[in-house]
């Protein structure tokens, strides 16, 4: 777990004058979940980050790693137990990707052959291609380095991560996957993470728990990626988090058992008076599993269903999925009906918006209920019996 | 009257190739201060241009080892030997002079090749470093010398060429090698062997010159380079003699980084 | 600063001397080495030719160079001429890679727009990427000024007349303080060819001037 208790940050302005550039701020990132600082550039978060493993040092408060206090440790030490990963990587241009990944486990005297071994292992393990570990940075893309730079932190596995805006540098689809591997290797290790972002979409997709800063370096709301959305605590945290978070906020909604409706599929090869018979104007085909492949229009197809004839634009919904993912599945289907499917993939049924909707309702109504029932409680206590 | 004939005549002499006036005994000579000039200049150039570079303080001292570049080297010599022969006999009377005004010209492109180079470091990977528990020296010497090490061979050629061009000079104040023949040459009206001396003279910073080009293949990273590896050559680092465009262009704000080749 | 005083004219002559034998060559590397670094930025393989080419020929010693030149071109070993093509000559070797430079850090999006606006290859060399490389070919030029001054001094050695000379003569006189007046009086030229490049590029660059 890392503490920070009433920590502050000054700068000197040059004019004699000081700008604070991180406020009394007090935070618990509990062990083995990833907590997130978010907030507009320049609100300190490079800086309390930084202060962790004593890049920079506090004015004054106390920052502690499993309860010791970072700056009784010796420096090396200190460093050497948390990986740090930054955003355009650092990798050393002069070695290769093997050398930079052995790095740390070098400097603490592991023998040339074992951090070999270890780092081809977590080069793989980053989904990077074995072959890549031969190469310079130069030679990769900036994905590719992000990864390494991942990997390079994770050498010698240190319990805490300080990751600082790693995956802003490169492009939305790349992102995307980092980010997904990011939450799968965080899955299998378990480590103790601050990650800094100034992207509130990247702090509720990677968040365990979220802290909003605001300029000047105080903290505006810490809560979890669903609380943040449902209930920002004022107008500078409504704002920063953005339009659509009624919508975004469903994400964290899991959807409840819902009457999916059986539809008649089709297959690649079907014939045209088949697809007729069906007599709806859109129908799904699906491929040799069960798995949804896209809408056929039915008018359409002469002869056969072909591959080309298929829409894809809707999405997939997954019945152990968010509201969000449902509701999505029924508006992008150009037939107006969602397409779900089951844990393995296979076509479940499908879903209207008009049937979410409810759904989404309900829930608004259970959870306004529950929170009346604990604020009663509450009163119910401060009141002298 | 000069041809061909008699520079080839000059050349296939055997009594060129013999005695103190031989042809290798002036060459070595050249090699001589040329190597112990570099020698002390290094020693002298680098710890402060990586320390400079290393801690981004005192960094006048490089741009006024770089004004200092201004002051013509015939006068830097005569007036250096003018001050310091006297107080040597002996043929030190000579040497040290010459010697002195060597290193304090090949100062500058080194200082500044360190300097720039270790300046150039991608700050985050310095900051990696630093972040992932290396010391002060642990950075200067695994990321930040390694990575300056174009820069820095660069500097390393100016300087080299700089000392060999202006040990030929320093033979009107007496120092010996190939400078010999052009001076010597010039006092005795014997024009072939003042070609001759000169030819050498360029063809011996013309081998070094190389053999520091082939120095850089092997002292450079290929991540660096970029050579034989198909790296994009975004990053490649060039600095000619006169220093890479945006090297002369941030130093000649304060002054010149080209060397002279004097 | 009494025997300064008295030799003013001579200093001035010599200065003028040194002047032209220094100034005139950067002019001329100019004029040569623009078209040059034009062509290096067209192809790689011109770029290596061109700048391996003019690198070798920056390292031949200046004293070297004043000696061979003659006999390579039948001048005469007093003939002023001698200094200015070796002066040009370095001056190309060090502008090309400049104006090189210079060229090919021009903005893409700049010289895309340039394209797209219908320029032609000419066009746009004059009228957008040249006026664009000008603080870099300036600071390349400042770099060759001051070189060219402290090297033209050399050349007091085979008895060509300019500022050289009072470090030769004081020193063959033992008199240091022509020695002196000699160092102090090629500096303040550097300084005056410093300057004055400075000045021609602000001149020539006034959208560098407009506040940041
Ligand atoms: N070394 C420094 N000296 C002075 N001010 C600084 C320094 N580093 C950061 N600051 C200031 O501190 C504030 C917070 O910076 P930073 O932590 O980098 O913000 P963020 O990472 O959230 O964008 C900014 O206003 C910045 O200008
Ligand atoms: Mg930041």
């Amino acid at each position: 777990m890392i503490r920070f208790e009433g920590v502050t940050k000054k700068y000197g302005d040059g004019s004699g004058g000081e700008s604070i550039a991180v406020n009394n701020f007090s935070l618990e990132a509990p062990t083995g979940r990833i907590t997130v600082l978010v907030g507009p550039s320049g609100c300190g978060k490079t800086t309390t980050l930084r202060m962790v493993n004593r890049m920079i040092d506090p004015t004054s408060g106390v920052i502690t790693i499993d309860d010791r206090n970072t700056a009784d440790l010796p420096l090396a030490e200190l460093r050497r137990g948390i990986g740090y990963v930054i955003q355009h990587a650092g990798l050393f241009p002069h070695r290769t990707v093997l050398d930079n990944v052995t790095t740390v486990p070098r400097l603490l005297g592991t023998d040339k052959k074992t951090a070999r071994l270890r780092a081809m292992e977590l080069i793989e393990r980053v989904g990077l291609d074995p072959d890549l570990a031969k190469r310079y940075p130069a030679q990769l893309s900036g994905g590719q380095q992000q990864r390494v730079g991942v990997a390079r932190a994770l050498a010698a596995d240190p319990p805490v991560m300080l990751m600082d805006e790693p995956f802003s540098a490169v492009d939305p689809v790349v992102r995307e996957q980092l980010q997904n591997e990011f939450l799968r290797l965080q899955s299998e290790l378990g480590k103790t993470i601050l990650f800094v972002t100034h992207d509130i979409d990247e702090a509720v997709k990677l968040g365990d728990q979220v802290a909003v800063l605001r300029v000047g370096g105080t903290l505006a709301q810490l809560a979890t990626p669903a609380q943040l959305l449902a209930d920002p605590v004022d107008d500078f945290v409504a704002g920063f988090v953005g339009r659509d978070r009624g919508y975004r906020a469903l994400q964290f909604a899991e959807a409840p058992e819902l009457e999916l409706t059986n539809e008649p599929t089709v297959t690649i090869g079907t014939s045209a008076s088949e697809v007729r018979a069906v007599g709806q104007p859109w129908v799904l085909c699906v491929g040799d599993d069960g798995e949804p492949m896209g809408w056929v229009r039915a008018g359409a197809v002469s002869g056969e269903v072909t591959r080309d004839l298929l829409q894809r634009g809707g999405t997939v919904a997954s019945t152990a999925g968010s509201l969000r993912a449902l509701l999505d599945a029924a508006l992008s289907s150009p037939s107006g009906r969602g397409v779900v499917a089951d844990a393995d993939g296979r076509f479940a049924g499908t879903i209207r918006a008009s049937e979410v909707v409810p759904v989404i309702e309900a829930r608004q109504q259970s959870v306004a209920e529950r929170e009346d029932a604990a604020a009663s409680a509450l009163q119910g206590e401060a009141t002298p019996a | 009257m000069i041809t061909f004939a008699t520079v080839w005549a000059w050349f296939t002499d055997p009594a060129n190739w013999q005695g103190a006036d031989g042809v290798p005994t002036r060459m070595l000579e050249h090699l001589k201060f040329t190597g112990i000039t570099l020698a002390i200049a290094l020693v002298i150039a680098v710890p402060i241009g990586a320390w400079v570079g290393h801690s981004g303080r005192m960094r006048w001292l490089v741009t006024g080892a770089n004004a200092a570049r201004a002051i013509p080297t015939l006068g830097l010599l005569f007036a250096v030997s003018m001050l310091v022969s006297p107080l040597f006999t002996s043929s030190l009377a000579f040497t040290v002079p010459s010697i002195a005004v060597l290193v304090l010209l090949a100062i500058p492109p080194l200082l500044s090749g360190t300097y720039s180079g270790i300046e150039s470091v991608d700050p985050a990977a310095r900051d990696a470093a630093r972040g992932m528990g290396m010391s002060d020296w642990e950075v200067l010497t695994r990321v930040e010398l390694p990575c300056a090490m174009p820069l820095f061979l660069s500097g390393l050629r100016s300087a080299t060429l700089q000392v060999i061009a202006t040990a030929t000079i320093a033979a009107s104040i007496s120092l010996g090698g190939l400078g010999r023949y052009l001076i010597d040459g010039l006092a005795s009206q014997d024009y072939v062997q003042m070609v001759a001396g000169s030819i050498l003279v360029a063809l011996l910073a013309l081998v070094a010159d190389l053999v520091l080009a082939l120095l850089e293949r092997f002292a450079v990273s290929p991540g660096i380079s970029g050579r034989g590896q198909g790296v994009a050559r975004r990053r490649r680092l060039r600095f000619g003699r006169g220093g890479d465009a945006a090297a002369s262009v941030k130093n000649s704000t304060d002054a010149p980084l080209g060397a002279d080749p004097a | 600063m009494t025997w300064a005083l008295d030799h003013l004219d001579q200093i001035f002559t010599l200065a003028g001397q040194h002047a032209w034998l220094a100034g005139l060559p950067l002019l001329i590397g100019l004029v040569i080495s623009v078209p040059l670094g034009w062509l290096a930025t067209r192809k790689a393989w011109l770029r290596t030719g061109l700048l391996t080419v003019t690198g070798l020929l920056y390292t031949i010693p200046s004293l070297a160079l004043f000696i061979l030149l003659p006999p390579l071109l039948g001048t005469k070993v007093l003939d002023p001429a001698n200094v200015i093509i070796a002066m040009s000559i370095y001056t190309i070797a060090l502008l090309t890679r400049t104006v090189a430079d210079g060229l090919s850090a021009v903005d893409t999006s700049t010289r895309q727009a340039a394209v797209a606006m219908g320029y032609s290859t000419f066009g746009r060399f004059r009228a957008v990427d040249l006026p664009l490389a000008i603080p870099v070919v300036a600071a390349g030029l400042r770099v060759a000024a001051v070189s060219n001054v402290s090297i033209v001094s050399v050349a007091s050695l085979i008895g060509i007349s300019q500022l050289g000379y009072f470090l030769t003569d004081g020193y063959a006189r033992s008199f240091p303080t022509e020695v002196w007046v000699g160092i102090v009086a090629c500096l303040l030229l550097a300084l005056v060819f410093d300057l004055v490049i400075q000045l021609l590029a602000r001149v020539l660059t006034p959208w560098t001037r407009v506040a940041a």
